[in-house]
């Protein structure tokens, strides 16, 4: 079946044109939502963004390629992404990625057969002062330790289907 | 001598301590919101200009450049329309104080943009906000239409003949997009590559009309001028570095976060008393005072003040007051290795000079760290950092070269005991 926005989705999009003298620069706010609907970029998402904004399709996969959180490959339904940079790794992010590596047995840029997690190392994101910092798909967790890691995975192991509160008001990006 | 704070979690910027907000545009108004807004809206144009000009605001997004002056620099006779552009990309490692505002505090931001693009003059305006921060866009896009609902947003701001629409436009995962022209290439659905310049964007941003843009805090400071007056912000700082400033502090100390006092505060005072002094109490072995890309210090600076001038006459940069600190024990050469990774990463790939000497500069320090390097590679990796400082168009590949210099000038010993004891000494490789 064809890719299409949800109704929801539509309306967003809507939105998201009005607020701008033209369609290109309606381009990465159409594009993170494609990438929160379909959960990747395929080369069919980037068309039918193309198709939806009249834009040449060359102008939306130069774009799209250029930016590192349009996903343009599946995830995990919960993507755990480690800050590598240096106020983390001065907190021992390091051991955070190492031990959730083997507790996952994935690699950064992995997902593990279930599809439930991945894994990626990812630069500063901004909460240096409560470092070492995981995102957990839209969700920041902050001021990590081993411990709660660990009950992290757990606790998003068990979480619903919709995503659950671990993973932040967006749910599974 | 600057008045310390007491309370250095609360200021005039900071209104709120960890884990408060003000996410409700009544609360914001019983606590003085809108004044400042409704003061602007009764001057003219020129002489709110004027009023930021005398305060000088020096922008907090790490260049220092004052926002009145900048200001000044629109052509008086272009017909285009005018566009104001708020960075809120906060890409620079260590950093992390805009973050405050979108999330905790965002009325105080908005209502600075409100007053800025009422005095140059653009009735919409651009927030930027790093794609990370999905949170901090979804209290933005409530507080603006908060603040729509109120008519303090819209056809008629508070009445007046004024419109202004805030558009908040997020951004999709790239460092180099805090630059401010490859701001404008994003907004406009481009890959952030950065402009030549002239024309600057003040005579041709985005889409080609004159642009201003300016950082997260320096609007909070716009507001805090209208609020309080251009002398009373000048005596909350310092006579050429206008304001309080916001002071971020991580690594490792006891209490890292986020500090206001006036410009000019010493590193000591922003270690010691506010953070509560280092992990463990062991002797500081680096300070990276404004964010990774400026140049390492050493703990012989730490009675340097803070600001734009005397830390620069210290060797380093103020950037964006953000600290990050290591104690002994730390391998500076995995500390730089963070750093030289990142930038490698997040260069456009535009000019040569960056796009191959970042990936060289990262490969250099990557073999010393690991032991695998050869004797003469620290003069290498400073030749190779020599070659990209000023040959880019933008400031990334100074950004990438600076840490490196310095940290090899600095830890040039523990470089040398890398290559000759082919291992790391701290053993962190
Ligand atoms: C590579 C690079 C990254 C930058 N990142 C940011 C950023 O994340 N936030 C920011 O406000 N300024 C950043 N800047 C500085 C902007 O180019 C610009 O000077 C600033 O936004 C202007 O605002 P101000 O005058 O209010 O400081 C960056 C500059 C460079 C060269």
């Amino acid at each position: 079946m064809a890719l299409a926005f949800s109704p929801d989705a539509d309306r967003e999009f809507d939105r998201i044109v009005r607020r701008y003298p033209n369609r290109r620069a309606a381009l990465i706010p159409t594009l993170v939502l494609a990438d929160r609907q379909f959960g990747y970029l395929s080369r069919e998402a980037m068309e039918y963004v193309a198709k939806r904004l009249e834009l040449p399709s060359a102008w939306v996969l130069s774009t799209a390629t250029f930016y590192t959180l349009l996903r343009k490959r599946p995830t995990g339904r919960f993507h755990l992404q480690v800050c590598v940079n240096v106020a983390c790794y001065l907190k021992g992010a390091d051991q955070l990625g190492d031990h959730l590596k083997k507790r996952l047995g994935i690699g950064f840029g992995e997902v593990t057969p279930d599809g439930l997690f991945s894994l990626e190392g990812v630069q500063c994101l901004a909460a240096c002062g409560t470092a070492p910092v995981i995102q957990v798909n839209d969700a920041y967790h902050e001021d990590m330790t081993l411990d709660k890691v660990d009950a992290l995975i757990e606790s998003l192991r068990t979480a619903p289907a919709d995503g659950g509160a671990a993973a932040g008001p967006g749910g599974a990006r | 001598m600057i008045a310390i704070p007491a309370n250095p979690t609360r200021g005039h910027l900071l209104r709120c301590g960890p884990g408060e907000s003000i996410l409700d545009l009544a609360r914001h108004q019983s606590m003085g919101g809108l004044v400042a807004l409704r003061k602007a809206l009764a001057m003219q144009p020129a002489a709110l200009i004027d009023e930021v000009k005398k305060a000088t605001i020096r922008g907090r997004g790490g260049a220092g450049f004052p926002a009145g002056t900048k200001w000044s620099f629109l052509p008086k006779d272009n017909p285009k329309p005018r566009y104001l552009v708020i960075n809120a990309d906060e890409g620079e490692p260590g950093t992390f104080k805009d973050r405050y505002f979108l999330e905790q505090d965002p009325f105080p931001l908005l209502e600075g943009i409100a007053i800025s693009a009422y005095a140059i003059g653009a009735h919409t305006a651009f927030l930027y906000v790093r794609g990370e921060f999905v949170h901090g866009i979804k209290v933005l896009e409530d507080a603006v239409e908060q603040m729509r609902k109120a008519g303090v947003l819209g056809r008629s701001v508070l009445g007046s003949p004024f419109a202004l629409e805030i558009v908040v436009h997020p951004g999709a995962g790239a460092y180099i997009c805090g630059e401010e022209s490859a701001l404008l290439e994003s907004i406009e659905g481009k890959p952030g590559r950065p402009r030549n310049r002239p024309p600057f964007p003040a005579v041709a941003g985005l889409w080609a009309c004159p642009t201003i843009i300016n950082n997260v805090e320096t609007m909070a400071c716009v507001r805090l001028v209208l609020q309080h007056g251009a002398d009373a912000f000048l005596a909350m700082g310092l006579p050429k570095d206008g304001g309080p400033k916001i002071y971020g502090l991580s690594g490792h100390v006891k209490r890292p976060g986020l500090y206001e006092a006036p410009l000019g505060l010493t590193l000591r005072t922003l270690i010691y008393d506010f953070g509560g002094g280092t992990i463990g109490d062991k002797p500081i072995k680096g300070i990276i005072p404004g964010g990774s890309s400026t140049p390492v210090l050493g703990p012989d600076a730490l009675d340097v003040a803070m600001d734009f001038e005397r830390i620069k006459a210290a060797g380093s940069m103020l950037g964006t007051a953000a600290a990050t600190i290591f104690t002994e024990g730390t391998c500076p050469v995995a500390v730089l290795l963070r750093i030289s990774r990142f930038y490698a990463h997040e260069s456009c790939g535009q000019c040569t000079p960056c796009r191959d000497g970042t990936g060289w500069l990262e490969r250099i320090v990557e073999s010393i760290e690991h032991g695998t390097a050869r004797p003469g590679d620290c003069d290498v990796l400073l030749s190779a950092a020599n070659q990209i400082m000023g040959n880019t168009i933008c400031a990334l590949g100074d950004a990438a070269a600076l840490p490196v210099i310095s940290f090899v000038n600095r830890f040039r010993d523990d470089f040398e005991a890398h290559i000759t004891g082919r291992a790391c000494p701290y053993g962190a490789a």
